[in-house]
């Protein structure tokens, strides 16, 4: 696997389209370029093709037509089986909800990506996966918990073991989708609190996603994804309803 | 690998439940395998352990299932008689070390009445035992019979008793010897053999009820006996055992060519091969049906995987998403049902060993099966390596519909 161009921008997308269905697309984006280090905030309504965007730059979904490169990778010219293991070495995802498989442990929740890449493994500088999770387990105000049950663990601390996985081994891009919706206000000041912090740590880029505009002050750049998506102009704003009854 | 196979390991951990079921299904298709296995070799032992020892049997010329039939398991009908000289040309042929004569043709209430000699009740062998008395002691004088034990357990029989025979071999018949009726000597100790069925008196005590009867004007008994003197009337057939046994053969060739009269010497082990051959085709359908009941575990086992993917499909995207690619997601689902199939073959076998350890004493006090609790034969580990290849091959349509799944749902399953 070749080394990605440190001089790249994080993301950059060039005529990206995809449709789930021939000829009906969800998304259509003239060009999107994301720096390295930069704190993204992305939203717009829900159903308007967020999680949609979010498969393409972690390469689980093809574009229709177009490039998305990621740290200067084009992911189109890659098989489905580099572009699996591209995903677990440079990038981190995190998830509105059910972030955890429920049959491992925090712990093994939270080093998965480090066992099945040797990649990401290699990331983490020589130090096993488990120390360095229990160092950010403790950071993330989650070290207590390493050894419980995920199913017993509360929405919020479900959030934060998400987050301590897909920052393990400091990958370049940590993708949210809207991570902070099943929060209370309070408890999504404090998630987003520890996220910048970690993510600045590591230095990794943060794109985040989520309707709610309140969150877009804490980011360094916001963008709405209607502004740059033609197909949602197309068919009307960018309807909801008519983009969600389409998945 | 390790990573895949502690996950797989925790998955089907996590849905205990019906984990537990599928290795059930599955251990109990593979126990009705094992176990009809064991029993067909128990069953074929005891079948060839009938008669041990004895290197022909010779009869009148005739079929060797016939010969083997009528003298060893009192089924079928003599092929005819052998006259007492040409039974002692061959008792005294000098490769011959003993000789067991058989004179059949009466009966009790429908079990068999076989004449012979005391070396009956010392020579002849079945499994690695010899004739033993629970009651009694063998029959000696023309007026002393010795009964099986099932004969003596259905008629009430017991030492002393007073029987009276009747001539040929249907349960129900007209001609009784009532001029000479015998006593109970002994009752002889059960074999799980034919002997248990059947009666024997001496020679002697066969030729004097025949003489008396006849002498008293009794009914006409089929076609007339060939005049013989006393002592020396024919047998139907007799056992033989050889001083060398390399001399088998030859002496087999010898009777079955000698022209002074026709016989057939079938040598016991080959006649049993043959007669399994004909009545062990049984055994194939119990194998089929075995067959189909692991065909039904698998198919279950397919349903239970299937069934839970739906429930998996966030699962899956975040395996996706920390990395896993299809070939990860569908290699997982295979090792799930491959550790089933095999969880499932482990326990049947030893659901099966556990079985004959605790029943076999009784199955062989009650039906004379022998179960041995050998080791896994070349078909049994075969039908273990076929279980465990289709138990994971099952696992390949539902890894099929997740990898499918998979790529449709991108990173937000339908829910």
């Amino acid at each position: 696997m070749s080394s990605p161009s440190t001089a790249a921008p994080a993301v950059a997308l060039k005529d990206v389209r995809f449709a789930y269905r021939a000829g009906r697309d969800v998304l259509d984006i003239p060009a999107l370029s994301i720096a390295r280090g930069e704190h993204l905030f992305l939203h717009g309504p829900s159903g308007s093709g967020k999680t949609t965007l979010l498969g393409l730059l972690a390469g689980v979904l093809v574009p229709t037509a177009g490039r998305v490169e990621i740290l200067g990778r084009d992911l189109g010219t890659m098989k489905s089986g580099v572009r699996d293991h591209f995903r677990a070495e440079h990038l981190g995802y995190v998830f509105q909800m059910f972030n955890l498989i429920p049959y491992l442990s925090v712990r093994d929740n939270i080093t998965l990506p480090c066992r099945l890449s040797a990649a990401r493994r290699a990331r983490l500088g020589g130090v096993d996966a488990a120390v360095q999770a229990e160092q950010l387990a403790e950071r993330l105000e989650i070290a207590g918990l390493l050894d419980e049950p995920v199913t017993a663990l509360s929405v919020g601390q479900q959030q934060r073991v998400a987050v301590a996985r897909a920052l393990l081994g400091a990958p370049e891009i940590v993708v949210c989708d809207e991570p902070t919706s099943a929060l209370d206000a309070d408890r999504r000041d404090r998630f987003l609190e520890l996220l910048f912090a970690r993510c600045t740590e590591a230095k990794s880029t943060l794109v985040f996603v989520s309707h709610d505009l309140s969150l877009a002050s804490r980011f360094s750049r916001t963008v709405a994804l209607g502004s740059l998506n033609r197909a949602a102009i197309a068919t009307g704003a960018g309807d909801p309803e008519a983009v969600s009854a389409r998945r | 690998m390790m990573t895949m196979l502690s996950l797989a390991w925790a998955s089907l951990r996590n849905r205990r439940l019906i984990s537990t079921l599928t290795i059930a299904s599955v251990a109990l298709s593979v126990a009705l395998l094992v176990g009809i296995e064991h029993v067909r070799v128990g069953v074929r032992e005891s079948f060839a352990g009938t008669i041990k020892g004895t290197d022909l049997i010779v009869g009148a010329r005739g079929g060797t299932s016939q010969v083997l039939l009528s003298t060893v398991f009192g089924m079928s009908t003599p092929s005819g008689t052998v006259s007492w000289a040409t039974y002692q040309k061959w008792a005294q042929h000098p490769a011959v070390k003993w000789t067991i004569p058989y004179a059949l043709g009466d009966a009790h209430k429908g079990h068999r009445v076989i004449g012979t000699t005391a070396d009956f009740f010392t020579r002849y062998r079945f499994r690695d035992d010899s004739v033993r008395f629970a009651s009694g002691v063998a029959p000696t004088d023309e007026h002393a019979i010795a009964i099986g034990s099932d004969v003596a357990e259905r008629l009430g029989y017991s030492v002393g008793d007073s029987i009276v025979l009747s001539h040929g071999v249907a349960a129900i018949s007209f001609a009784e010897h009532e001029a000479h009726p015998f006593i109970v000597s002994g009752v002889i100790a059960r074999t799980f053999t034919p002997i248990d069925r059947s009666l024997y008196v001496t020679l002697e005590g066969l030729e004097a009820m025949h003489e008396e009867e006849e002498g008293a004007g009794g009914l006409p008994m089929g076609p007339p006996e060939q005049a013989h003197a006393p002592g020396e009337a024919p047998i139907t057939s007799f056992l033989v055992g050889t001083k060398n046994r390399f001399e088998t053969l030859t002496l087999q060739r010898e009777m079955n060519e000698d022209r002074s009269e026709p016989l057939t010497a079938v040598i016991p082990g080959v006649a049993l091969g043959q007669l399994w051959q004909t009545i062990g085709s049984a055994e194939v359908g119990l194998r089929v049906v075995a067959l189909f009941t692991v065909l039904v575990g698998l198919i279950g086992m397919c349903v239970a995987l299937y069934a839970s993917l739906e429930s998996r499909r966030r699962e899956m995207a975040i395996l996706r998403a920390v990395g896993a690619g299809p070939r990860t997601i569908v290699s997982l689902l295979v090792l799930e049902s491959g550790l089933l199939a095999l969880l499932g073959a482990v326990t049947g076998v030893a659901v099966v060993y556990a079985g004959l350890a605790l029943a076999r004493g009784a199955v062989e006090s009650r039906f004379g099966l022998a179960l041995t609790l050998h080791a896994l034969g070349p078909a049994e580990w075969g039908y273990l390596a076929l279980v465990v290849s289709a138990g994971t091959l099952v696992g390949v349509l539902p890894a099929w519909r997740a990898y499918r799944s998979s790529l449709a749902d991108g990173l937000s399953p339908k829910l």
